[in-house]
């Protein structure tokens, strides 16, 4: 139940890196975007960030997880949040436990990290 | 844009508050996991604490419990904090623009809380309305208590939980992320933004584990968005 020196500092240091990146978009010189080809770049941001985080769980972490990310593509137009979410979950954990019982051949049924999430 | 006006402060707050909800289900459990991992790492219940309170960032929290050394090494440490975390500077590049309702400190403080699920939430807010300060407090005001009191609740009581990946509580995520991106699909060049960034995220993945992956893909996406023809599907 105590805090080490050595804990607190790499504590810190992790603090100080994941603070500076959270606060980087403070010195960037909004008024200049505008208009343009600048602009249209940041527009595309939010689409962007999120289809790299999401592609490579989706289609680099075997065939359970690739079938739970269509059903959820397939879902995300036509159900509200909360029934994709649902829909997600039972898939990922029903193809987890049907395909990962018999590996299919060289790929690697779950090679997810436990947890890439915050 | 459709620019709606903001509702009173109360009802904004419960939007935000609303729309986490699920993602604070999702996220407990793996809080809880990553607590029950610190004990075998030689991480003492006071640090896990003190780590979920000042980082609050869960990928490179587990990130920095498998490299956690005895000692532990600062610099090696944050150093994997910054390249796991650099999305978040993307993230905050883009929220930033929209943090106009904003008092100057209270783009400091919304930043500092900013997490992938907040970051994609407000994202999503901002596309269709002007984004309050009393929406982004609902978003966080639960969130990070859940996270930073299910990280002591994991590290006191050791592995109540099995792995939550094998329940598919990591979809939760997923999900929620892939309906917002859904929600931007009548957005000019969305397919050619999202065809880049899966290819180069995808290419990034295989060649070079980690976190590159992200940066690879968002820079693609933003490339085409940039210089690929104008116009394209959806309104302009």
């Amino acid at each position: 139940m105590s805090i080490s020196l050595d804990a607190l500092l790499a504590i810190l240091a992790m603090a100080a890196a994941t603070m500076a990146c959270r606060l980087a978009g403070l010195v960037l010189p909004t008024p200049l975007i505008g208009t343009g080809r600048l602009a249209r770049a940041f527009d595309a941001m939010p689409v962007a960030i999120l289809s790299a985080i999401l592609a490579p769980l989706l289609l680099t972490r075997g065939p359970a997880d690739a079938l739970a990310g269509a059903v959820v593509i397939l879902a995300a137009t036509r159900l509200p949040m909360i029934a994709v979410i649902a829909l997600g979950v039972g898939a990922a954990a029903a193809a987890r436990a049907w395909l990962c019982a018999r590996p299919v051949s060289g790929l690697p049924c779950a090679r997810r990290s436990r947890a890439r999430r915050d | 844009m459709i620019e709606q006006e903001a509702s009173a402060p109360p009802t904004e707050f419960r939007d935000g508050l609303v729309a986490t909800l699920p993602a604070i289900v999702a996220a407990v459990p793996f809080a809880v996991l990553l607590g029950a991992l610190s004990g075998d790492r030689g991480v003492s219940v006071a640090e896990m604490g003190l780590m979920s309170a000042l980082v609050f960032a869960g990928a490179s929290q587990f990130v920095a419990l498998d490299g956690w050394g005895v000692p532990p090494v600062w610099w090696l440490l944050g150093l994997t904090a910054l390249v796991v975390n650099l999305r978040h500077a993307l993230m905050s590049a883009s929220l930033v623009r929209h943090l106009g309702a904003f008092p100057r400190w209270g783009r400091v403080l919304a930043l500092l809380f900013m997490v992938d699920e907040a970051w994609a939430f407000a994202e999503a807010r901002a596309a269709t309305r002007r984004l309050t300060p009393a929406f982004y407090a609902g978003m966080v005001v639960l969130f990070y208590p859940s996270w930073v009191l299910a990280t002591l609740a994991g590290a006191l009581a050791g592995s109540l939980i099995e792995d939550p990946a094998a329940l598919g509580l990591d979809f939760a995520f997923i999900a929620i992320f892939v309906v917002l991106v859904a929600g931007f699909r009548h957005r000019p060049r969305f397919f050619a933004v999202v065809a880049a960034s899966v290819g180069a995220s995808v290419l990034t993945d295989l060649l070079l584990p980690g976190a590159w992956s992200i940066m690879a893909g968002a820079g693609a996406g933003m490339l085409v968005a940039a210089f690929g023809p104008a116009g394209g599907e959806g309104r302009a």
